[in-house]
């Protein structure tokens, strides 16, 4: 009998609910039986309330379980599911039949997050038998101002957040002269309630290997960095076995398939300050600086990493080049809406059921990615507010729910996709204390170059304060709003000149809780 | 111009003996910096390894490293005060990240942090006088749909309870594991 192929996800976020237990256990299970098994820690699935969720391949076909604790293995394994022949453990309450199948799943439209959850993370047989390296080997064929023009026809966005077109930006790089180019992946995913790099990075990183390879030749750039955060320990160890296996089947290096090409890719840590992933001082910290603002002109395409022109993309953008050059810029066009094409890797995070990822094409409301994706709220009170673009994005209330996934629809009621993680809050929060952590972290977090964000934030807590606890509000109101507007239009980045945004948006949106509490309900 | 004809002359920087850096400190500092320092952009990825080999980054560090680098003692030190992650004294056996960030706040992190600093009796970047366990705050561990999210060392735990906390930090506490 041959054995039996069973997934059990290495993602750090099935690692955070037991999935190395699980998986031990059900070697060990395996080997109790004599059951010969073939383990293999794919990425996740992204649905992470199931998480661990183990499949199971039966002819080519795979049955999910989970969520999958240890001690719950041997069980499984007497109702036969790692049998082939049995179908009998389908029947069990931890079984969800064919993953496939499952409506979270199915619903999706996974371009860039193709291979996630399915293949092995690092092994290279494994990505091209799934279509890995297609894009790369378009991109030979082609002359580098052709593989722009393919970005730009695609209508791919930075994905990082600020969604500015990526084929404009490389055509700029392309441009410019040069005897030394850089590639720079941002990789610094600091916003709350994202994390679609880190599960990308995990779970296919050669995807974004293979797009920073393409955008090396794209550029004439020849060396590549990925500036990752420290909190992500286990994407930083797929991105280096991933880069060894790419360098061993010579897919990076001096000479790229044989086409001469030549592309040097290598991880660099963060140190845990949120400002850099701003693109000028993360390249600052690139170069062994503190990660300070640089004031912009120059652009980072036309003096960037080591004042050279540089490509500076999220990782998401990256991932999302190879099947763009693979299947043609119209075909990724094709999805979307208005001004925003192609699909985007939402994160579902906070207070909710069915947390995870959710990539689907622009245009569905937050209201259908709330409910028929999430399932409501976790704590099964009604959802209150949901923060989306991470810790600069605004709370949107229910009455805000119907907004489409479109950077212009929620740049109209002046909110923000960002980065595309949503974050949601059952009726018990406190719109006031978000409001207050909103300038709380800008402060802890500013580089401290301009003032309005060094100094202005730490007043902003200080008058919020105020304003809560009743001292002249309606005074104490019209200070906050007017420092708001000091930051908006005198920061010198996002960080000072967004963080009023979840502070204005909590204030307009749900005032009664700027009123300070009577005493009865404090003591009760 | 006649001054210019006189010789030049170069006033050496005095290396203050690194007493107070211990002799396999010195040498984990030294050795970081002739490893990377050919790299470009050097200065993070030897913080790095020294935070790696020893657990923190001494402030006695500062002035081997800038001579190893040809940079200022201020250099150095305002790159490794800017980065939350660099500690500048060695922490406890083992470090727990708390996230403090939104997604977590939805699901009670200010209740999490709360417990864990009364059960440690400490503040955040504190020890318990057992040295077993520093508390950090981090600012998103990108685990957001399974929160309250802590990292102990490197490792991640999800739908972290107070009493899931306390199941955590009990073998931690208990031995030197």
């Amino acid at each position: 009998m041959s054995a039996v192929k069973i997934f059990v996800p290495r993602d750090a976020a099935a690692r955070s609910m037991g999935a190395d237990a699980t998986a031990r256990a059900i070697t060990d299970e395996a080997a109790r039986r004599s059951i010969q098994v073939e383990l293999v820690r794919n990425g996740s699935r992204g649905m992470l309330w199931l998480e661990p969720f183990v499949e199971v391949e039966v002819d080519g076909k795979r049955y999910g379980y989970g969520p999958v604790q240890a001690g719950q293995v041997p069980e499984l394994f007497d109702q036969g599911f790692a049998t082939p022949a049995s179908a009998a453990s389908r029947g069990h309450a931890l079984a969800h039949g064919l993953t496939e199948e499952l409506p979270y799943l199915k619903r999706q439209q996974r371009l860039t997050f193709a291979r996630v959850g399915i293949i092995d993370p690092v092994s290279i047989e494994d990505y091209v038998q799934h279509g890995g390296y297609r894009g790369l080997q378009a991109a030979l064929a082609l002359e580098p101002a052709q593989i722009v023009e393919s970005v730009t026809a695609s209508g791919l966005r930075g994905r990082g957040g600020a969604a500015f077109p990526a084929g404009i930006k490389w055509k700029t790089v392309l441009g410019a002269p040069g005897t030394q180019k850089y590639v720079v992946c941002n990789a610094d995913e600091g916003d709350s309630g994202t994390f679609s790099d880190r599960m990308l990075m995990e779970g296919d990183p050669l995807t974004l290997i293979e797009g920073m390879t393409i955008a090396g030749i794209a550029t004439g750039a020849t060396r590549g960095y990925i500036y990752l955060r420290w909190e992500y320990p286990d994407a930083h160890r797929a991105l280096e076995a991933a880069i060894r296996a790419a360098y061993a089947a010579g897919y990076l290096g001096e000479d790229i398939q044989g086409s001469g090409q030549r592309f040097d890719l290598e991880v660099r840590l963060g140190a845990g300050a949120y400002i850099c992933g701003e693109e000028t001082s993360l390249l600052e910290s690139l170069e062994g600086k503190r990660g300070q603002v640089r004031f912009k002109p120059p652009l980072p395409a036309l003096a960037g990493l080591f004042g050279k022109p540089t490509v500076i993309n999220n990782v998401i953008t990256f991932a999302s080049v190879p099947v763009i050059l693979e299947r043609g810029g119209a075909f990724y066009q094709h999805f979307g809406m208005g001004r925003s094409r192609g699909t985007l890797p939402m994160q579902l995070a906070g207070n909710i059921k069915q947390g995870g990822l959710v990539e689907v094409a622009f245009g569905m409301t937050l209201r259908e990615l709330l409910y028929e994706f999430g399932g409501g709220s976790l704590s099964g009170r009604p959802i209150r507010a949901v923060q989306v673009g991470g810790p600069l994005g605004a709370y949107m209330p229910e009455s805000q729910f119907d907004t489409p996934l479109d950077y212009e629809a929620f740049a109209h009621i002046k909110a923000m996709l960002g980065h595309g993680g949503v974050v949601a809050f059952d009726d018990t929060v406190d719109m006031a204390a978000q409001a207050r952590y909103a300038m709380e972290f800008c402060a802890i977090e500013s580089c401290g170059k301009c003032t309005p964000c060094r100094i202005g934030s730490t007043r902003g807590v200080e008058v919020i304060d105020r304003l809560t606890s009743g001292t002249n509000a309606p005074a104490q109101e019209v200070l906050l709003r007017d420092l708001c507007e000091t930051m908006t239009y005198g920061s010198l980045c996002a960080l000072g000149g967004l963080t009023p945004y979840p502070v204005l948006s909590a204030l307009n949106h749900f005032p009664e809780d700027f009123v300070k509490k009577p005493l009865a309900r404090a003591s009760a | 111009m006649k001054d210019s004809a006189a010789p030049k002359r170069v006033i050496p920087i005095k290396l203050q003996s690194p007493e107070t850096l211990s002799s396999p400190e010195h040498a984990a500092v030294r050795d970081a910096c002739r490893k990377l320092k050919a790299e470009p952009g050097a200065l993070l990825p030897i913080l790095h390894a020294v935070q790696d080999a020893i657990g923190f980054v001494p402030p006695e560090a500062v002035e081997l490293i800038a001579s190893e680098l040809n940079l200022s003692r201020a250099e150095v030190h305002g790159v490794v005060t800017f980065y939350h992650y660099f500690r500048p004294h060695r922490g406890g056996r083992h470090v727990v990240h708390l996230c403090r960030a939104e997604a977590c706040q939805a699901l009670g992190a200010a209740g999490l942090e709360a417990h864990a600093k009364s059960s440690l009796q400490i503040d955040f970047h504190g020890t318990s006088a057992d040295g077993a366990i520093s508390l950090e705050p981090v600012y998103c561990l990108g685990n957001c749909a399974l929160g309250p999210a802590v990292m102990i060392d490197h490792d991640l735990q999800g739908r972290v309870s107070p009493e899931r906390f306390d199941e955590l930090m009990a073998p931690l506490r208990a031995g030197r594991s």
